[in-house]
């Protein structure tokens, strides 16, 4: 165990370590059942001395403009992973999934994934233009687009090479860093439909191509049929503008398929009668299996789900009543059951779906349960409206092989230890 | 403004978004000016449309490789330190250790010219001329077993250039070659007798802040 952490509370030892690799025995010794009715063996001083936010006046209404989560919070941020990457600018962080609740990704916690840095794009010089096999090839100021009849949409972002680190075998000890290359959001924004036909679509139109105007100029290609469905041109994240890491002023928004095709800091659209075949649906974003051949176009992200409390950044601290929670979504369509095992698959309950269940956003599940210090391996297993089960990960490496990197929706298994210690394993 | 300015404003803007109207349109933007569309057009698809006027040969391309590139990509393209490998690892696409590079696993030339000349140089991205990535591309063909070393690439010849794996790729089929993960009724009692743990991340142990291990994935 990490010697210097020695003497410093669990939380901060936690947000030290950053992941429960190195949470020594000794750190979930005090485990309690600390039933509710038990008698306090003296006064708690938390109670009986005045503290000093009960005594002193707090900062006015000045002091934070634009407010921020409070410092007994400052553990709970994105993080990377710095041998994953050769530089910092092409490179991605990991939302912190153990600490957050309902299905809300905050915008200050939305992992990010760039290949040329943060664009930081004066709004007043972004165009947006349309070109290729339309009647009109058309250029748009962000005030256009927001005279633009929008909507509202809470949708989920995955990226496809989420939980990728862990196709050969369990790696990292974390959901934040198994899991977390997803965000849930609500976006207001255009449907594409609307601005596509302001350029008025020419017959032959069967792919559209979104480009950025980031210094990775990245580009995809979408199938026309996909862009006149459900895409969304947005402006806003959770109510404000989109951040600068996640595309202001303005990012395409794929509902249920891979993240590297919601292309932010968008600046063109250009439609065409075949895909482009971009980098990032060639060298990246194509599936190699173990017979040597690959498949492309992988688009939808099929049905997923983890457990985030208890996970290795959250281990259990106490016996007797506990709240396990998770999320699960899927981009075919609408989450309509979680199932959960506590004792490796053996048996499985019924998880309770709470808040929104909404199609192609992620839905948040609980199990209330009871703890006596035994030993669990917890995995979930999520379903959506077509009927798919999220499968083992001994199933898709059945038919993937170990090469994949990309679309592991493989079911999670939680070790969690008589201490509380929770680890990432994989089991029979 | 008099109120009869006013009147006959209003009057000319929806004269001015009239025809977009009748056409069930918003009438909101402008028609893009040619030298906007051409100015920010830069993609190239594999049947070559895109591709501007311009050629480069397998000598110049090494000059500029050498020069603006080997930095990061090594003098080969054999990828210098952790930067991306850009050529070689032919065979290795069932290996456990896959390299996929232009010539191992690129289906198609023209992803090449596009994605160079979008971002690359890194952090100096569309600085290169056309004749430059004309060039560029010849020399990372070559470096890949592609072209010999006196091949001129030009948008005439451009075409005629396959890669060795673009037969390798297939549509997603997940909906028929993963069928079996559609399923009614998955188990909920006694599925299994026994459980076993196989694998642990701890033994790995390449979690962040374990500052000194280093692993290289994509
Ligand atoms: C400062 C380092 C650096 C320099 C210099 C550089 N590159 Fe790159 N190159 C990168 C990085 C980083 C990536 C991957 C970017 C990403 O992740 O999106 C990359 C990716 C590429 C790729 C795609 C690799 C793949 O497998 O998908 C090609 C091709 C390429 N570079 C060509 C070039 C050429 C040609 C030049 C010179 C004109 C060049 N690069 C200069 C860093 C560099």
């Amino acid at each position: 165990m990490n010697q210097t952490a020695k003497g410093l509370d669990r939380r901060s030892l936690l947000a030290a370590l950053g992941g429960g690799a190195a949470l020594g025995a000794g750190a979930a010794a005090g485990l309690t059942a600390r039933p509710a009715a038990a008698a306090a063996a003296k006064p708690d001083p938390a109670i009986t001395e005045v503290q000093d936010w009960s005594r002193f006046l707090g900062e006015g209404v000045a002091a934070h403009p634009y407010g921020k989560p409070s410092k007994y919070e400052a553990h709970v941020v994105k993080r990377d992973v710095e041998w994953l990457t050769a530089g910092r600018e092409s490179s991605v962080n990991f939302t912190p999934l153990h600490e957050l609740d309902g299905i809300i990704t905050p915008n200050g916690l939305c992992f990010e994934r760039h290949h040329g840095g943060i664009a930081e794009v004066d709004p007043a010089k972004h165009r947006l233009m349309i070109n290729g096999l339309v009647d009109r090839q058309l250029v748009f100021t962000m005030d256009d687009i927001k005279r633009m009849p929008r909507t509202n949409r809470i949708y989920f972002l995955e990226c496809a090479a989420n939980s990728g680190m862990e196709w050969r075998g369990a790696q990292l000890n974390g959901c934040q860093f198994t899991h977390g290359m997803i965000h849930n959001v609500m976006y207001t924004g255009v449907p594409l439909r609307i601005l596509l036909e302001e350029a008025g679509l020419k017959t032959n139109a069967k792919w559209i191509m979104v480009e950025g105007g980031d210094a990775a100029g990245m580009n995809r290609s979408i199938p026309i049929e996909k862009a006149l469905d459900d895409c969304l041109i947005a402006f806003k994240m959770n109510g404000e503008a989109l951040r600068a890491e996640q595309g202001y002023p303005l990012r395409i928004v794929v509902p249920g398929w891979e993240g590297n095709m919601w292309v932010k800091w968008l600046r063109r659209i250009e439609v065409g009668d075949q895909p482009w075949h971009a980098r990032e649906e060639t060298s990246k974003y194509t599936d190699l299996l173990a017979d040597g051949r690959s498949r492309r176009f992988t688009f939808v992200m099929d049905a997923k789900s983890v457990v985030t409390n208890p996970s290795p950044q959250a281990p259990l601290k106490f016996k007797g009543p506990n709240v396990l929670t998770g999320m699960a979504w899927s981009g075919r369509g609408t989450i309509t059951r979680v199932d959960v095992t506590l004792d490796g698959g053996r048996n499985w309950r019924t998880a309770r779906l709470d808040g929104p269940v909404l199609p192609r956003s992620v839905a948040r599940f609980y199990v209330d349960f009871d703890w006596q210090g035994e030993e669990l391996m917890i995995q979930s297993r999520a379903m959506d409206d077509t009927g798919y089960v999220q499968p083992t990960k001994a199933e898709l490496r059945a038919v993937r092989g170990l090469n994949s990197i990309y679309h592991n929706n493989g079911i999670q298994t939680w070790l969690v230890r008589a201490n509380g210690e929770t680890e990432n394993v994989e089991i029979s | 403004m008099s109120r009869f300015r006013k009147v006959f404003a209003a009057a000319l803007v929806m004269a001015a978004t009239a025809g977009a109207a009748e056409a069930g349109r918003l009438g909101l933007g402008r028609e893009a000016l040619p030298e906007e569309v051409a100015a920010w057009d830069i993609d190239i698809r594999p049947d070559g449309q895109g591709l501007p006027p311009g050629k480069g040969s397998v000598k110049e391309g090494e000059a500029l490789f050498l020069e603006k590139c080997a930095a990061c990509h090594g003098e080969f393209g054999e990828g210098a330190a952790r930067w991306p490998v850009l050529a070689g690892g032919f065979g290795s696409l069932k290996s456990a250790a896959p390299e996929k590079t232009i010539g191992s696993f690129w289906p198609y030339a023209s992803t090449t010219f596009d994605y160079i000349r979008r971002a690359m140089p890194f952090g100096q991205a569309q600085t290169l001329t056309d004749d430059e990535v004309y060039a560029l591309v010849a020399f990372l063909l070559s470096m890949n077993d592609v072209v010999k070393d006196d091949f001129v690439l030009s948008r005439d010849n451009f075409t005629s250039v396959k890669l060795p794996n673009e037969a390798a790729f297939y549509l997603d089929d997940r909906e028929t070659a993963e069928k079996h993960f559609w399923r009614k009724d998955p188990c909920m009692t006694a599925c299994k007798d026994k459980v076993e743990i196989t694998g642990r991340a701890r033994v790995i142990d390449v979690t962040p802040d374990d500052k000194d291990k280093s692993m290289k994935v994509e």
